[in-house]
C-alpha cells in the first residue's frame, strides 16, 4: 500500500482552478437553443390562464411550453419516481394548472439566447386563482402524522419502538431536562447552478450533460417518462461544483432541457438562476422536543426524543432524527418519535448530514444541559455513558474509536483549562465560552460495478458511473486502484461520471469510497485471476504453476511473493491476449449478511471556542478542533478538506444559515447569496481536524466509513453549548442570532 | 431584463441632455445595484448613460476637499487624503460590501443606491416603495432588518449604505447637476424619510446627476470611529452601524457627530444628542444619555425589535472606541 494513506492533492485540481472543467452548462454545443423557466408567483392554487402572445413576438423566441401545449409523457407516476424518491406521488413538471408550492415551474421559455429567454419571462401573462395555503411547520404541529412507507423508507426506518416505562423513569429519576428546539429551512446552493444541456442525436438518442450527483439516476428518470431505452439515453456529469444533496434527485431544468430537446429536435440547454436553486428541495423545519434523564452518578435512565419535520403535500421526505442518542447512549427507558406535516412548499430534500446534523444539536444541547445540572463536565457525562455496543440494537460496533476522538480533541483543545462557570472566562471585552458536542454519522455502503482492466500499455483502465462531486472520489478511486497492482497514479485512469459505466448509485451518505472504493478492490481481485491465468498461457510462463495467493504486483509485473526476480510483464501478459484489454466487470456489495450482526457508524467529537462581545453580543467562533473516527483514511488530504469544510458548515448551520420563510406570502424571501448568509472568510478562524486511528476489518475490503458528512454533525452544538458557556443564556433555536442574546 | 441602448457620455452635459431627454434612460455607474434591480425586473432602463469616465479624482478645495462621485468607493477609501483627513470614511467605506463590488461601486452609485428590503426586490409581492399603492408586505412580515426610527405606514425600508453614515456625520455637501442648472444638497436634506411618497428615496431629479461631494475641513482625525454590527462579519449590510466623530479639548468634548446607519430610510442624526454632549466629558453614562436622545420615538416591528437596545449600546461602544481609534477592529467591528 504506497498511494492509499498518501496525502495526494486532487488530480483534477488543475482544470477547476483554471477554468478548464467542464460543467454541465458549459458545453457549448452547436445550434444551441436556451431555456428559461417561468415559477409560479402564488404558493396555492390554479393556472386560469396563461398568456405566451407577447413573449412569442418577441424576436428570437423559439417556443413556450405550457401545461396547455406540452407533449404527451408517461401516463403513470411511478415512471417519474427516482432512486432517490420519498414514498408519494412524484411532482410532474407541467402536468397540469394545479400549483403546489411558490417557485413551481410553470412554464420553459425556450430562444436563440439565453438573454432573450428571460426577457420573454417577464412578458408571459399568467391569471391564478389562489387558494389558502399552509407553509408553517409551528402553526401547523396538531397535523403531525408518521411517514407513509416505500423505497426509501429502507436507508430511513422510522425510529425504534420504546423501551422500558419511560414515564416512570423520568419521573423518579432525581436529575431530568426538557428541552425544544427549532431549525429553520436551508438551501444547498452550491456554487455550480443546475443546468442540463441535451444533445439531440436523433434516432431516439440524446446525449445530456447534467448537473446530478447520480448519472444513471438522470438516465433512469428520462427513459421512464419520454419512453426512450435506456441505452439511447446517456447522461454526463464529469465535474460537479457541489451538490451537498440537491443534485441527489433529477431537478426540473433535466426534465426541461430533454422536453424540448425531444420536442424541438434540437440541441437545449436550460440553466436555472440563483434564485430558482430556491424552486426545489431544502433541509426541512423541524422541531425536536427532548427529555432525559439521569441517576445522580450521571447514568442515563431515561431518553425522549420527539420530532416533528416537515414534508410536501405530494411526497413524505423523511430523515433520520429521532433515534440518534440511542446510538451514542445507553439508558433503559426509551421514546422516539418521527412526525411529518405536510406543508404547501415543495418535498424537501437531503441536505449534507440529513437528520444527524438536526438531531445532534438537539442531542448534545441536552447532554450539556444535564451536565450542569449534574455539575458535572460535560466531556465526563458523555464518557460516563460511553457505549461499547450500540444501545439500540445491543449489537457490537464494527469498530468504534470515539474516547479516542474525546480525548485526543480535548488535549488539543485545552478542554482542562476550562473554567465550568458561565461567563467565568473572559478577556477585554469578551466572554469566552468553551463548548463540546458529539458526531455520529452511518456508514454507509452501496453496491456499485467497477470494470477494471489492463490494456496493451500496461495501464489500468477502472470504470463506474459515480460522479465526483467535488469530494475528490477521482483521486481517492485512482489511489486505491493504484495499490491493487503497485502501480504509480498516472498508471491508472479512474473513469467516472456517465451513465455509460457500470453502475453506481447516487454519490451521497458519505457512502461513494466505501461502495466503488470496494467494488475496485473485489473487481481488481478477479482481474488478478485473469491476469494470472493468462500469463500461465505464454510459453515458458515463469508464472506456470504459481496461484494466485503466491504472486504479487508492482510496477507493472507480476511476481512471485518470495522470488522477486521471477516475474512477468503486464505488457506481455497482454501481449499474450493478442494486444486486447484483459478486463473485468464486478460488483461490490456491503456484506449484508456479517454485517446483520453488527452496527456501523462513524463517530466525531468538536470542541468550540466562542468570543462574545460583552455589551453587543457579537459572536466569533475562534477555536474549533474535531476528532473523526472514519475507519481507514484513504487519502488524509481530502478527507480532511471533507472535515474543514463540514466544520465550516456547522458553524454555518449554528450560526448564519436560513432561507426566510414568510409566514403571510407562503415564499422564501432571502434567494440570493447576499442575503442567503453563508460563512465568508471572516468568520473562519482556526479550524483543527484529527484522525484517530480506528482498524476496521469487518465494515468492507477498504476498511473506510466515509468522511463526507461526520465533520458537521457535532459542530452547531458545540457552538451552543460553548455560547451558554460564555453568557449562561441557551439559544435553542437555530440559527442563533447574536442580538438573541442581548 | 429588456433589450436597452447604451450610450458612454462625454461630458456631464451631454449625460443630462439625453437621460432629460428620455424617462426611462438611467445613469450607470459601477453597475452593482442598478444591473442586479434590473435582472430582478425592478426596474426596466431603454438606455444606460454610463458616466464611469467622468471622474475627476480627489482634490484639495479652499475649506476641504472634493471628492468625484464617478470613481470608485476602493479609490475613495484607500486615498492618502481620505485615510489621513477623513478616516472615518474610509472605515465606514471599507466596512461595506466585498473588496471585489467597492472595487467597481462608485460615490454616486453608493448615495443613490436602493433599500435591501426583501420585499422590494421581489416583483411579483405588495410594496409601496416599488409600486405606489400595492401595500408593505414587510409591515407584517420578516422585518429583522427593518426601520426602527422615521419609518412610516407606507414603508419601513432602511437605507443600506455605510458610505452615507459616514458622510452624514462629517456633514457632507452634494454637487449636482441637471437640465435646470447646477445645485449643492447638504447630505441631511438629500436622503428623504419615506413619508406618503416612499418611492423617491431622494430629492434627486430624474436628469440631475450627481457630480461630486464635498467634505469640509474638519474631518475629525484624531477621535473617530465607525462600528458595523450584522449577521456576519463581513458581505452584509448592518443591522445597525454607527459613526463618531469627536472633537476632543482637555477631555471635554467641544463637538460631537453621531449617525446611525440600518435604522431608518437614511443615515440617522439626531442634534439634539449632539448639542447635548458638547462641554461633557466623554464618559460612557454621557454617551448612553446621548443615545436615549438619538432612540427617542424608536418604533419596532415583530422582528426587529433588538434594533433600539443594540444601537443604543452600539452608540457607546462606538463613541468609546473614538477615543481610541487604535481600539478599532479591521472590517468595523466591536474593540477587543
Ligand atoms: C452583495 C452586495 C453587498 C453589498 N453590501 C454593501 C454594504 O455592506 N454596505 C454598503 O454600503 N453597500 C453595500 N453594497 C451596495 C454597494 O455599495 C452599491 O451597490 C454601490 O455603492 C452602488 O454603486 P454603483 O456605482 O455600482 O452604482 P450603480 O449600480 O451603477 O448605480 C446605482 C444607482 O445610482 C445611479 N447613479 C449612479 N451614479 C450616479 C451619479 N453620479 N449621479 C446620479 N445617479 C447616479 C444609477 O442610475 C442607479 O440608479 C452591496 C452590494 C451588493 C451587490
Amino acid at each position: 500500500m504506497t498511494q492509499i494513506g498518501k496525502a495526494i492533492s486532487r488530480l483534477e485540481g488543475w482544470q477547476k482552478v483554471t477554468g478548464s472543467a467542464k460543467y454541465a452548462g458549459d458545453y457549448n454545443v452547436p445550434d444551441l437553443l436556451y431555456g428559461y423557466v417561468v415559477n409560479s408567483t402564488i404558493t396555492k392554487g390554479h393556472i386560469i390562464s396563461i398568456d405566451t402572445s407577447d413573449a412569442l413576438a418577441l424576436p428570437g423566441v423559439i417556443k413556450v411550453f405550457t401545461h396547455q401545449n406540452r407533449p404527451g409523457l408517461a401516463w403513470f407516476d411511478i415512471m417519474y419516481t427516482d432512486m432517490d424518491a420519498p414514498p408519494g406521488t412524484v411532482f410532474k413538471p407541467l402536468h397540469d394548472n394545479e400549483i403546489k408550492y411558490n417557485g413551481q415551474p410553470v412554464a420553459l421559455i425556450v430562444a436563440e439566447r439565453f438573454e432573450i429567454a428571460r426577457e420573454a419571462s417577464a412578458l408571459i401573462k399568467i391569471k391564478y386563482e389562489e387558494m389558502h395555503f399552509e407553509t408553517r411547520l409551528d402553526r401547523n404541529i396538531e397535523k403531525g402524522r408518521n411517514a407513509k412507507k416505500g423505497l426509501a423508507t429502507a436507508l430511513k426506518p422510522p425510529p425504534p419502538k420504546p423501551k422500558g416505562d419511560f414515564s416512570l423513569a423520568y419521573d423518579e429519576s432525581p436529575f431530568k431536562v426538557a428541552t425544544e428546539y427549532r431549525h429553520s429551512t436551508e438551501h444547498h446552493n452550491p456554487m455550480e447552478l443546475f443546468a442540463t444541456t441535451t444533445v439531440y442525436e436523433g434516432d431516439g438518442k440524446l446525449t445530456i450533460y447534467d448537473k446530478t450527483q447520480g448519472t444513471i439516476n438522470s438516465q433512469i428518470y428520462v427513459a421512464n417518462i419520454f419512453g426512450l431505452h435506456f441505452k439511447d439515453v446517456r447522461v454526463l456529469a464529469p465535474f460537479v461544483g457541489g451538490g451537498f444533496g440537491s443534485g441527489l434527485r433529477p431537478q426540473y431544468q433535466l426534465f426541461f432541457s430533454v422536453m424540448a430537446a425531444l420536442e424541438l429536435k434540437r440541441n437545449v440547454r436550460v440553466t436555472l438562476d440563483r434564485k430558482q436553486m430556491y424552486s426545489f428541495g431544502h433541509r426541512p423545519q423541524v422541531i425536536q422536543k427532548l427529555r432525559f434523564a439521569a441517576e445522580t452518578n450521571g447514568k442515563l435512565t431515561a431518553l425522549s426524543h420527539l420530532a416533528l419535520s416537515e414534508t410536501s403535500q405530494f411526497e413524505d421526505y423523511a430523515e433520520l432524527v429521532a433515534e440518534w442518542s440511542h446510538k451514542l447512549y445507553p439508558a433503559n427507558n426509551t421514546l422516539f418519535s418521527y412526525k411529518l406535516v405536510p406543508l404547501d412548499l415543495y418535498t424537501p430534500i437531503d441536505m449534507r448530514a440529513p437528520g444527524g446534523s438536526t438531531a445532534l444539536h438537539a442531542i448534545e444541547c441536552t447532554m450539556d444541559e444535564l451536565a450542569y445540572q449534574l455539575k458535572m463536565d460535560p466531556l465526563e457525562l458523555r464518557l460516563k455513558n460511553y457505549a461499547e455496543i450500540d444501545p439500540s440494537t445491543d449489537k457490537p460496533f464494527t469498530s468504534k474509536a470515539l474516547k479516542d476522538c474525546y480525548l485526543k480533541a480535548a488535549e488539543k483543545f485545552g478542554w482542562n483549562e476550562r473554567n465550568p462557570e458561565p461567563g467565568s472566562m473572559t478577556h477585554g471585552n469578551k466572554l469566552i465560552g468553551y463548548g463540546m458536542a458529539t458526531g455520529i454519522w452511518d456508514a454507509y455502503q452501496f453496491p456499485a460495478r467497477v470494470e477494471i482492466g489492463v490494456n496493451a500499455e500496461g495501464k489500468l483502465l477502472v470504470n463506474n458511473a459515480t460522479t465526483d462531486i467535488g469530494t475528490g472520489t477521482l483521486t481517492v478511486m485512482t489511489q486505491i486502484a493504484a495499490d491493487q497492482f503497485g502501480l504509480s497514479l498516472d498508471e491508472v485512469t479512474f473513469g467516472y461520471g456517465d451513465s455509460k459505466k457500470p453502475f453506481s448509485m447516487f454519490q451521497g451518505g458519505s457512502a461513494m469510497t466505501a461502495s466503488t472504493g470496494s467494488a475496485i478492490v473485489i473487481a481488481a481481485n478477479v482481474l488478478k485471476k485473469k491476469l494470472l491465468d493468462k500469463a500461465k498461457e505464454i510459453t515458458n510462463s515463469p508464472l506456470k504453476d504459481a496461484e494466485l495467493k503466491d504472486v504479487m504486483f508492482t510496477h507493472g509485473r507480476m511476481y512471485l511473493k518470495n522470488q522477486v526476480e521471477v516475474y512477468v510483464m503486464l505488457t506481455d501478459i497482454v501481449q499474450a491476449n493478442k494486444g486486447k484489454t484483459i478486463k473485468t466487470t464486478n460488483l461490490g456489495a456491503p456484506h449484508m449478511f456479517d454485517l446483520r450482526k453488527y452496527s456501523k457508524m462513524t463517530h466525531s467529537a468538536a470542541f468550540v471556542e466562542v468570543e462574545i462581545d460583552k455589551d453587543l453580543k457579537t459572536i466569533t467562533v475562534t477555536r474549533a478542533v474535531t476528532a473523526v473516527a472514519a475507519g481507514k483514511i484513504i487519502n488524509p488530504k481530502t478527507a480532511t478538506s471533507q472535515i474543514t469544510g463540514s466544520m465550516v458548515w456547522g458553524i454555518s448551520k449554528a450560526l448564519y444559515e436560513e432561507t426566510i420563510l414568510d409566514e403571510n406570502l407562503g415564499k422564501y424571501m432571502n434567494m440570493n447569496l447576499g442575503e442567503y448568509h453563508i460563512p465568508v472568510h471572516a468568520d473562519i478562524k482556526q479550524l483543527e481536524v484529527i484522525f484517530v486511528e480506528e482498524k476496521d476489518e469487518l465494515i468492507n475490503e477498504l476498511g473506510v466509513k466515509g468522511v463526507g458528512e461526520i465533520g458537521l454533525v457535532a459542530i452547531p452544538a458545540a457552538i451552543a453549548n460553548a455560547i451558554f458557556h460564555a453568557t449562561g443564556k441557551r439559544i435553542n433555536n437555530l440559527p442563533i442570532h447574536f442580538d438573541e442574546l442581548l | 431584463m429588456n433589450d436597452f441602448n447604451y450610450h458612454k457620455a462625454a461630458t456631464i452635459d451631454e449625460a443630462v441632455n439625453v437621460v432629460n431627454e428620455n424617462p426611462r434612460a438611467a445613469y450607470l455607474a459601477g453597475g452593482t445595484n442598478i444591473i442586479d434591480l434590473w435582472k430582478y425586473n425592478i426596474i426596466s432602463p431603454e438606455l444606460l448613460m454610463d458616466v464611469n469616465q467622468l471622474g475627476e479624482g480627489i482634490i484639495e478645495t479652499s475649506d476641504g476637499i472634493r471628492l468625484s462621485a464617478f470613481i470608485t468607493n476602493s479609490a475613495t477609501a484607500w486615498h492618502p487624503l481620505i485615510e489621513e483627513r477623513y478616516p472615518l470614511l474610509s472605515k465606514a467605506i471599507l466596512a461595506g460590501a466585498s473588496a471585489q463590488i467597492r472595487n467597481m461601486a462608485t460615490n454616486g452609485g453608493n448615495l443613490l443606491q436602493r433599500t435591501r428590503c426583501y420585499y422590494f426586490y421581489d416583483p411579483n409581492v405588495p410594496c409601496n416603495k416599488r409600486e405606489p399603492g400595492s401595500g408593505c408586505s414587510a409591515k407584517e412580515g420578516y422585518n429583522r432588518i427593518h426601520a426602527i426610527l422615521g419609518a412610516s405606514e407606507q414603508c419601513i425600508a432602511v437605507f443600506p449604505s455605510d458610505m452615507c453614515v459616514a458622510l452624514a456625520a462629517l456633514g457632507a455637501v452634494l454637487n449636482v447637476s441637471g437640465s435646470a442648472g447646477n445645485r449643492s444638497i447638504s447630505f441631511n436634506d438629500f436622503h428623504r424619510l419615506p413619508g406618503d411618497t416612499p418611492q423617491l428615496d431622494n430629492n434627486l431629479l430624474h436628469d440631475e446627476i450627481i457630480t461630486s461631494i464635498d467634505l469640509p475641513s474638519k474631518g475629525f482625525a484624531t477621535n473617530y470611529s465607525y462600528l458595523k454590527l450584522r449577521d456576519r462579519h463581513s458581505y452584509a449590510f448592518a443591522l445597525v452601524s454607527v459613526a463618531t466623530g469627536l472633537d476632543l479639548e482637555d477631555n471635554i468634548i467641544k463637538e460631537a457627530r453621531i449617525a446611525l446607519g440600518g435604522v431608518a430610510h437614511k443615515p440617522w442624526r439626531v442634534i439634539a444628542a449632539e448639542e447635548y454632549l458638547v462641554g461633557k466629558a466623554p464618559t460612557a453614562e454621557n454617551f448612553a444619555i446621548a443615545a436615549e436622545i438619538i432612540l427617542q420615538g424608536a418604533i419596532s416591528f415583530k422582528y426587529n425589535a433588538f434594533k433600539i437596545e443594540l444601537s443604543k449600546r452600539a452608540i457607546v461602544r462606538n463613541c468609546l472606541m473614538a477615543l481610541d481609534p487604535s481600539s478599532q477592529l479591521p472590517g468595523s467591528q466591536p474593540s477587543a
